[in-house]
């Protein structure tokens, strides 16, 4: 039944992207490798927002909470628990989705900017959590040396991982993003009210969305573990979650692949200019600025308007 | 069919509707008419929800749906349009169609199923009577005015409702796409059995199409009867068919 969305012609070149992923590791600098491991989880975490940013029309402002949520779970069960480390791992975008659910059902209430500034509060509560409480989190140096089991524990073995669970997100949520679920969605962020008088329950569908997207970005959480083997505050910071946000403006929060695009870009731009300046704040406003002037539906929108009509029409769900 | 007694609404201190009442019988095509600020389009918002009143009675199949939320009032058969174009500018002509019979079917929720397979037939079955299958590929956004207002029935008879509310549905258009409109709509309640409720502010538009005629004048409802019987109604002539002077 998925034989429509999966044809060759689509399928095709990211088949070899991911073939050429594979064989990245074997050729690239040990540091090369880490980076691509974090585009990987980034580009999965940005990808989460965007399903209630871009798809849903949701002012999620503080994404990176609920990243913070599942990177910490599964930090806290695999030091200061015995269960198996399995169990941490699933852990992780559960808590991420049940804490989703908690702070979504508020904000569902409240329409746009208002859902927004609940948010920033509701998940700078969870970063005072982290930031405070130090017998239990290490406070604001986090935790590291997060030990993981043998199978994922050197940086190749983290870096497949990492792709493989990135690849297998990335298929589920194109499937959501087809589906009818998907649909609606897209329908009630171009226009809630009308959604409402063809009979959908617009908050629920919203909320919905939003344990979804919070329980990929647990995921997400449980991925930087892996890659990094630490935590700390940082993660669950509200500059982080604007980042995160510029990540699919300016990849294109419209279209579905934009924000691994994003992501890659930011990532790139902070790891090398990061080296040259500590004003990477400052670049990331400049990012902003220029975005919302120039390129307005982001880089993948940008290139899909010019090159290729055909293939927008294709993501965007058109009938055929 | 669709009952509504005595209801009120107050925006601050103006009284956008003040005790108006209206009865719609099943398989009637009903028309609401009054001047620019009558009230039309709050009593409709009072009916279908996206306002409250303040008083009064909104009885549909003998249920008082007047605390009801939008999504419910739909879910119990009533389908509306809106004057201004209200569709979902981004997604494509058969999108914005597909989406509201997904709805009625109950599929909305639907998570792992490629939504193109699915109420194919029916959607294309609404897009074709109100004459928009070739264009099914468009970008709503895109389309020119009078397409957007047939998408905007489009959308409404995606829900299979059994009553059809539509406000001004030839808000903007010119003489000729009145007529056809009105057409349209004749059309659409013969062949698919609709019940429709319509409001219009040019009087001579609705005397040929509507079964039953409802004015309206500064929240107030002066009259409802056949054509006939408004048309000769004093009061109705005084008020408004009357000279240039409104009162
Ligand atoms: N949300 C609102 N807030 C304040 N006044 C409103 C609102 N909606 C409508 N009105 C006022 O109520 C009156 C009736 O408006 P409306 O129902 O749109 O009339 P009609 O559709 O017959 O042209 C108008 O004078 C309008 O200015
Ligand atoms: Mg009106």
């Amino acid at each position: 039944m998925f034989r429509d969305i999966f044809n060759l012609k689509s399928v095709g070149p990211l088949v070899v992207i991911f073939i050429i992923l594979l064989i990245l590791p074997t050729i690239l600098p040990r540091f090369y490798t880490y980076i691509l491991a974090v585009i990987f989880v980034t580009a999965l975490l940005a990808m989460s927002l965007n399903m209630v940013v871009g798809h849903g029309g949701l002012f999620q402002f503080h994404h990176g909470a609920f990243y913070g949520v599942g990177a910490y779970t599964v930090a806290l069960m695999l030091t200061k628990t015995s269960l198996p480390v399995w169990t941490g791992f699933i852990a992780g975008p559960i808590i991420a989705a049940l804490t989703g659910l908690l702070i979504g059902a508020f904000c569902v209430r409240l329409t746009r900017l208002y859902f927004g500034m609940l948010q920033i509060s509701l998940g700078s509560l969870i970063w005072a959590i982290a930031f405070r409480w130090y017998s239990l989190t290490g406070g604001d140096d986090g935790m590291h040396g997060i030990p993981m089991p043998p199978i994922i524990s050197s940086q190749n073995s983290a870096y497949y991982f990492t792709l493989i669970i990135m690849a297998i997100c990335l298929i589920i949520m194109y499937l959501i993003f087809k589906s009818p679920f998907g649909a609606t969605l897209q329908a009630i962020r171009d226009n809630p009210e009308r959604c409402e008088a063809i009979g959908i329950n617009v908050r629920r569908h919203q909320l919905i969305a939003i344990v979804i997207a919070t329980f990929f970005a647990g995921i997400a959480g449980v991925l930087f573990v892996v890659v990094e083997g630490s935590v700390f505050p940082d993660l669950l910071f509200w500059v982080f979650s604007l980042e995160i946000f510029i990540m699919c403006l300016l990849g294109g929060w419209f279209t579905f692949a934009g924000p691994v695009l994003g992501a890659a870009i930011m990532i790139s731009l902070r790891t090398f200019v990061g080296i040259y300046t500590e004003y990477w704040t400052l670049i990331l406003g400049i990012i902003l600025i220029l975005l919302i002037f120039f390129l307005p539906e982001g880089v993948w929108g940008y290139i899909l308007e010019k090159f290729g009509r055909q293939s927008k029409e294709a993501i965007e769900g058109g009938s055929k | 069919m669709l009952r509504v007694e005595e209801i009120h609404k107050s925006f601050d201190d103006f009284k956008a509707v003040n005790g108006a009442s209206l009865t719609v019988e099943k398989g009637e095509l009903v028309a609401v008419i009054g001047p620019n600020g009558a009230g039309k389009t709050t009593l409709f918002n009072l009916i279908t929800g996206q306002l409250k009143p303040d008083r009064g009675k909104v009885v549909f199949k003998d249920e008082d749906i007047s605390k009801l939320p939008p999504y419910q009032i739909c879910g119990r058969g009533i389908a509306r349009s809106f004057q201004i174009a209200n569709i979902f500018p981004r997604l494509t002509v058969f999108r914005n169609v597909q989406v509201s019979v997904l709805s009625q079917q109950g599929k909305s929720r639907k998570l792992f199923y490629p939504a193109e397979k699915l109420a194919v037939k029916e959607t294309n079955s609404i897009l074709e009577s109100v004459g928009l299958l070739d264009k099914a590929g468009s970008t709503a956004g895109s389309l020119a005015h009078g397409d957007q207002r047939a998408l905007e029935i489009a959308i409404a008879l995606g829900n299979e409702p059994e009553l059809v509310i539509l406000d001004e549905p030839t808000a903007g258009m010119s003489p000729e796409e009145t007529t056809a409109t009105m057409e349209l709509i004749k059309r659409l309640a013969d062949s698919r059995g609709l019940t429709i409720l319509f409001c219009e502010h040019d009087m001579e538009v609705v005397f040929n199409v509507a079964q039953s005629i409802m004015v309206m004048h500064q929240g107030l409802t002066i009259i409802q009867g056949e054509p006939d019987e408004v048309r000769n109604s004093s009061q109705v002539q005084e008020c408004y068919l009357g000279g240039a002077e409104p009162c």
